[in-house]
C-alpha cells in the first residue's frame, strides 16, 4: 500500500490537534496503567518473581494457558483456511448465514459464549450425552479450554486467510494448470504459499488472544486448581486472596508473552507485505 | 473425460462443504441456539420474570451507563486518532498502529488489574484518592475505565482502513473551495467513512456491554450495585439459577446478532465498487 514511503506534505490541516489528542489518550488510557503494573513489578525481588512463577501451581496455569492455546490455534490454523477456502470459492445453501456467524466470537460476550458452551459439553448437555458413551469427556477437563478457545480464535485465522483468498489471480491457477499441474499440484504449490503468511498471522493472533482469554474458557474449564485452572484465573484468585505480588509475577509473565506475540504479528505482516509486493 | 484442473473434483468439494458446514455449526451456531432454548426451557413466563429482579435491572442500568461513557470516549479517541493516520505521514506511524492494536492482545484480566495498581487501596494512587474519599476500583469509574483499555483500538481500528481507502482528494478539493477544516471533516469526510464509522461503534459498544474478565477485577460484585450485565449472568449461572442466566444472557446475545447484521449491511455496501473494505481484523 503506502509502502513506498512516499514523504508528501499534506495540505489537509488538524495533524498537531488529532494526534496531540491521540497520544495523550493512548497514554492516559492505555501505556500509563500498563507501565504502572510494569513498574510494580520490577520493582519486586527478580528472586520473588521468579519464585512466584516458578511455584507449581502458577507454573501450571502457565503451561496450561500456553498449551492450550496453542491447541486451539494449530486446530484453528489447519481448519480456518479450509472455512476460508469454502466460504470464498464454493456455493452451497446456507452459506451466507454461516458466513456471518463467523464473526460470532468477536460480538459475542465471553461469558456468554462461555456459560453457552459449558452447557452444551456438560454431561446431560447436547454434545456431552453423544460424547459420554464414547468415553469422551469434554467439560472440566483440558480438552473443554481447548474447545473455547478454538471458539474464540476461529474468526482470527478465517478472517484474516479470507481476503487473500479472494485476491488469488486465476490467471496463476490458470498458468499452473496450462503448465500440466494438476489441482492438487497447484493447491499445494501455488496457492497454499500465498495464504502462508495470512494463517500464520491469524495463528499468532488467535494464540494470543487464547493465552489471555478468561471469559468463555471458565466455566467450561471447572477450574479444578493443578488441572484445568488458567493463568487469568489464578490472577483473579490471587488478588481475591489480597496476594498482590503473586497476581503481579503472573501478570508480567502473560504480558512479555503478549508483547513479544504482537512482534511477531507485525514481523509475519511485513513478510506477508512484501511477500505479495513481489509476486 | 480429464477433469477440469481449475476446480477441485467433486468429491472433495463435498467433503470440504461438509467438514465447513459441520463445524461452524457444532462450534458457533450451536452455543446460540443452546442460549435461546436454555432461556426458554420453563417459559415465557419465567423468561420474563428474570427481567423483573431488581438485581437484573441494576445490572441493565449499570451495563448502559458503562456503554454510554465509554463508547463515546473510544469514539473521539477512534475518529483523531484515524484522521492522524490516514490522512498524514509520520514517523512513529507504524509503532503507535501496533500500539493502538496492545489491547488486543492483553489478557482483560490484566486489564482490569493495572486499574487496581493505579487506583486501589495499595496503589499508586490509593492514599491520595481515599484522603478525599474518592472511590475508582470496585465502583463504577473502575468498570469504566477498564471497559475503555478493554475496547480502546475498536473504532480506530475499522476506521483506518476505510479513511485511508478514500484518499486525501475529496479533502483538498474541499479546502481548496474555501471550506474550513471543521466543516470540510463533517460534510466531506464523515460522510464517506459513515458505515466504517457505525460498524466500528457497534462492536465497541458490544464488547463494552459485555466485558467480562476485565469488569470482574474491578467490580467488586457488590450485588445490585456494581454489577454489569456480564457478571450477573455469571452470579445466575453459579448458583444454579440457569434459565435466570440464560435469560439475561439472551440480552447479550441479541446484541451480537444486532452487531453482526450491521457488520453484513455494512459490507455490502462497501462490495459494490471494488470491495474497498479493510477487511479481516477483528
Amino acid at each position: 500500500m503506502d509502502s513506498a514511503l512516499v514523504r508528501r506534505r499534506s495540505a489537509l490541516p488538524g495533524l498537531g490537534l488529532t494526534l496531540g489528542f491521540a497520544l495523550t489518550y493512548l497514554s492516559l488510557v492505555v501505556l500509563i496503567p500498563l507501565g504502572a503494573l510494569l513498574v510494580r513489578a520490577f520493582g519486586m525481588p527478580l528472586a520473588d518473581l521468579v519464585e512466584v512463577a516458578t511455584s507449581g501451581r502458577v507454573a501450571r496455569a502457565l503451561l496450561l494457558s500456553f498449551g492450550a492455546a496453542a491447541g486451539a490455534a494449530v486446530i484453528n490454523l489447519i481448519i480456518g483456511p479450509v472455512i476460508a477456502w469454502v466460504l470464498v470459492r464454493y456455493s452451497f445453501p446456507g452459506k451466507r448465514l454461516l458466513d456471518a456467524v463467523v464473526d460470532l466470537p468477536f460480538a459475542l460476550p465471553t461469558a456468554v459464549a462461555g456459560i453457552a458452551l459449558a452447557s452444551l459439553f456438560d454431561r446431560g448437555g447436547w454434545f456431552g450425552r453423544l460424547l459420554e458413551p464414547l468415553g469422551i469427556q469434554v467439560a472440566y477437563t483440558p480438552a473443554g479450554i481447548i474447545v473455547a478457545l478454538v471458539f474464540i480464535g476461529l474468526p482470527f485465522v478465517v478472517r484474516t486467510v479470507q481476503p487473500v483468498i479472494e485476491e488469488v489471480d486465476r490467471d496463476v491457477e490458470e498458468a499452473a494448470a496450462t503448465l500440466g499441474a494438476g489441482r492438487t499440484q497447484t493447491i499445494g504449490r501455488v496457492i497454499l504459499p500465498i495464504l502462508v503468511p495470512a494463517a500464520l498471522t491469524g495463528f499468532v493472533l488467535a494464540l494470543a488472544r487464547g493465552i489471555g482469554e478468561y471469559g468463555s474458557v471458565i466455566f467450561i474449564a471447572g477450574n479444578i486448581p493443578n488441572r484445568t485452572e488458567i493463568a487469568p484465573l489464578l490472577i483473579v484468585i490471587k488478588l481475591e486472596e489480597f496476594d498482590y505480588p503473586g497476581a503481579m509475577a503472573i501478570a508480567v509473565i502473560m504480558l512479555l508473552i503478549s508483547f513479544a506475540l504482537l512482534l511477531a504479528v507485525n514481523l509475519l505482516q511485513g513478510w506477508a507485505r512484501r511477500r505479495l509486493g513481489e509476486t | 473425460m480429464r477433469p477440469d484442473p481449475l476446480v477441485e473434483p467433486r468429491a472433495l468439494r463435498a467433503l470440504l462443504v461438509g467438514v465447513t458446514v459441520l463445524f461452524l455449526t457444532v462450534f458457533l451456531l450451536m452455543p446460540l441456539v443452546v442460549v435461546l432454548y436454555e432461556a426458554l426451557r420453563s417459559g415465557v413466563g419465567a423468561y420474563v420474570a428474570t427481567f423483573a429482579d431488581s438485581e437484573a435491572r441494576s445490572a441493565i442500568r449499570l451495563t448502559l451507563i458503562v456503554a454510554a461513557i465509554a463508547v463515546p470516549a473510544n469514539l473521539v479517541f477512534g475518529v483523531a486518532a484515524s484522521w492522524a493516520i490516514a490522512k498524514f505521514e509520520f514517523r512513529g506511524k507504524a509503532v503507535l498502529m501496533t500500539l493502538i492494536d496492545l489491547p488486543f492482545s492483553v489478557s482483560p484480566v490484566i486489564a482490569g488489574f493495572v486499574y487496581l495498581i493505579l487506583f486501589g487501596s495499595q496503589g499508586f494512587l490509593g492514599p491520595f484518592l481515599a484522603s478525599r474519599g474518592w472511590q475508582v476500583v470496585y465502583a463504577v469509574p473502575g468498570i469504566v475505565l477498564a471497559t475503555i483499555f478493554v475496547t480502546f483500538p475498536f473504532v480506530a481500528r475499522e476506521l483506518i482502513p476505510v479513511m485511508q481507502s478514500h484518499g486525501n482528494d475529496d479533502e483538498e478539493a474541499a479546502l481548496s473551495l474555501g471550506a474550513s477544516g471543521l466543516t470540510t471533516f463533517l460534510r466531506v469526510t464523515l460522510p464517506n467513512v459513515r458505515w466504517g464509522l457505525l460498524y466500528g461503534v457497534l462492536l465497541c459498544n458490544a464488547r463494552a456491554m459485555g466485558e467480562f474478565g476485565a469488569a470482574s477485577v474491578v467490580s467488586g460484585h457488590i450485588r445490585g450495585l456494581t454489577n454489569t450485565v456480564p457478571l450477573q449472568v455469571e452470579i445466575l449461572y453459579n448458583e444454579y439459577n440457569w434459565v435466570a442466566a440464560f435469560s439475561l444472557a439472551t440480552l447479550l446475545l441479541i446484541l451480537a446478532l444486532v452487531t453482526l447484521l450491521a457488520k453484513n449491511v455494512v459490507e455490502r455496501r462497501f462490495a459494490a465498487p471494488g470491495g474497498a473494505h479493510g477487511g479481516g481484523r477483528v
